[in-house]
């Protein structure tokens, strides 16, 4: 799967291997995200998604295996260089994960108040920027997280990642838990995101709508549990109309929401 | 979201009691060497990076002075309490006059110090483990690590510093209320005569003991933070996790507040005989 031609990809894993107690939730998995794409993870739940996501970011780290950035290692980066890094990603969290105790102003600037030693004034406009184009007006800036809907929350979250100006954005399952209509405004913010800069984006997702909508390219992920034991982990690498095509029932029963055999074992269980 | 917590599968088909001590023993290792990792992260931060003004003074403020209330409140009662029990003992050796030095030394030594603990882990502990375990289960500590910000610097350091730096303050307040509230049952309700119940008070008690109180508060306050937030920061999954990380971090921390006590106590006692052989006209 791994692309190691001339430039080093963004974000790369290698043969990752990553283990909670004794359950093992990825097994060598290698992936490479090209600059400037939008790679769209898809599968069922439990099968590694969130997680495959975390390793990329460094915020979980692989039991055996390698993550690269850049071509770099990121267990030979020091911390700085690794917070450094890390504020080249914009991560758009399931549940938004704002910070409960601060208004929205100060979750969007928190990044900037963290990471920067700009003035007052420049970061009362960069978030008043940032949340515009998540279609948001200032009147939101004092109300705290407890008191937005759940898709505020969420473009929220994404005005907040995207106050760094990162080259890298993750989106873990954007539309999970959203109507129809506000789901599809997080698909066309993400399209967004990326007609304004060249970013490169990760999505996480079950939604074959934003699928379809936002992947250049997709991968899709099976739980280990339901392989061989030298079966690789990933059924799936393409786009999303040779998904829709894929003659493996595996993948065709995923994208078009098929129960099939699924049902039967779960009477016989 | 894929889950990420542990999952523990040993075969406990086959299990006997040997491995569950084993297991036990094990675990036991295991979570010591956790919380001296964490309180080691802690220590690193504190000397290489002290937290913002800001948020050092907010926790300062929810755990110093909203614990007061509480803290006084227990102290005076304690004290009262303290003068109620004592006094028949007391008065069947004629010694009534004696009972304001016998209330004052339980409060300075033992109890002001252990119970301004108590409550700190019970009313701050909690809370902070149930906070910090809600934010790792909302995932509110990645948010903060994919934003530059180290989760142990921002929110551990500040929490650890305000229970260290305030609950000495918050002892002798105890201590303080305490005193006065024993002198008031005493005094009001009991007839000990005021001067002599402050004259022997003055002749037993020596700032040595106040301050070993103090000492020993420092202690309790850096325990209490430590395994607060090391459980909100190991915190299982969902509601129920919350809870268990909330209710641990008190027992926990109560325990550990009456293990160190009892060496504490040993190492103060000793501090005094040796300060009393070297300044025998001081102490």
């Amino acid at each position: 799967m791994a692309d190691r031609s001339s430039s080093p990809a963004p974000l790369e894993l290698r043969d990752v291997t990553i283990s909670f107690g004794s359950q093992t939730i990825l097994r060598n998995l290698s992936l490479a995200v090209r600059a400037g794409e939008t790679l769209v993870v898809i599968g069922e739940s439990g099968c590694g998604k969130s997680v495959t996501l975390k390793l990329m970011t460094g915020l979980l780290t692989p039991t055996m295996g390698t993550v690269h950035w850049s071509g770099r290692d990121m267990k030979t980066l020091k911390l700085k260089e690794l917070t450094r890094e890390r504020l080249k990603i914009g991560y758009l969290f399931q549940g938004a994960a704002l910070f409960d105790s601060m208004t929205v102003f100060e979750n969007v600037a928190f990044g900037l108040r963290q990471n920067t030693s700009l003035p007052e004034g420049d970061i009362r406009q960069i978030v008043g920027e940032r949340l515009a184009d998540v279609g948001l007006a200032a009147s939101v800036c004092s109300k705290k997280p407890g008191e937005l809907s759940g898709g505020m929350k969420k473009r929220v979250g994404l005005a907040r990642a995207l106050a760094l100006m990162p080259d890298i954005m993750f989106y873990d399952e954007p539309t999970t838990g959203l109507d129809p209509v506000m789901s599809d405004v997080i698909n066309e913010l993400i399209l967004q995101t990326r007609a304004r800069r060249p970013v490169t984006s990760i999505v996480v997702t079950h939604d074959m709508t934003t699928v379809r909508k936002v992947a250049d390219r997709i991968v899709m992920l099976y739980p280990l549990g339901r392989l061989n034991p030298h079966e690789s982990q990933i059924v799936f690498e393409g786009t999303a109309e040779e998904a829709f095509a894929s003659p493996d029932p595996r993948v065709s029963q995923f994208v078009r929401g098929e129960a099939g055999d699924r049902l039967r074992e779960m009477v016989a269980a | 979201m894929a889950s990420i917590a542990p999952v523990a599968n040993h075969g406990r088909e086959h299990w006997n009691p040997v491995h569950a001590l084993g297991a036990k023993v094990l675990s036991f290792v295991d979570g010591l060497g956790e919380l001296t990792v964490f309180a080691y992260r802690i220590f690193v931060w504190l000397v290489s990076s002290l937290p913002r003004r800001g948020v050092l003074w907010t926790n300062l403020y929810e755990i110093g002075v909203c614990s007061l209330p509480v803290v006084l409140v227990t102290g005076t009662f304690i004290g009262m309490v303290l003068a109620v029990q004592s006094y028949d003992q007391f008065r069947i050796m004629h010694l009534e006059s004696r009972l304001g030095a016998a209330i004052t030394i339980s409060l300075v030594n033992e109890l002001g110090p252990v119970l301004a603990a108590v409550m700190l882990a019970g009313r701050v502990g909690s809370a902070m483990a149930a906070e910090l375990g809600t934010m790792r289960v909302t995932e509110q500590i990645d948010a903060l690590r994919v934003l530059g910000a180290d989760p142990i610097h921002y929110l551990v350091v500040p929490r650890f510093l305000a229970c260290v730096l305030l609950i000495p303050l918050l002892t002798v307040m105890a201590d303080g209320v305490g005193i006065l509230g024993g002198w008031w049952v005493s005094t009001q309700i009991l007839d000990v005569d005021s001067h002599h119940y402050w004259f022997h008070t003055n002749n037993f008690v020596a700032p040595y003991n106040v301050f070993g109180g103090m000492f020993k508060s420092i202690f309790f306050g850096a325990i209490i933070a430590v395994i607060a937030c090391h459980r909100g920061f190991h915190c299982g999954p969902g509601a129920e996790g919350v809870g268990r990380a909330a209710t641990s971090s008190f027992v926990l921390s109560f325990l550990s507040i009456l293990i160190l006590d009892f060496f504490l106590g040993i190492i103060v006692l000793e501090g005094y005989y040796l300060l009393h052989s070297v300044f025998p006209a001081v102490m």
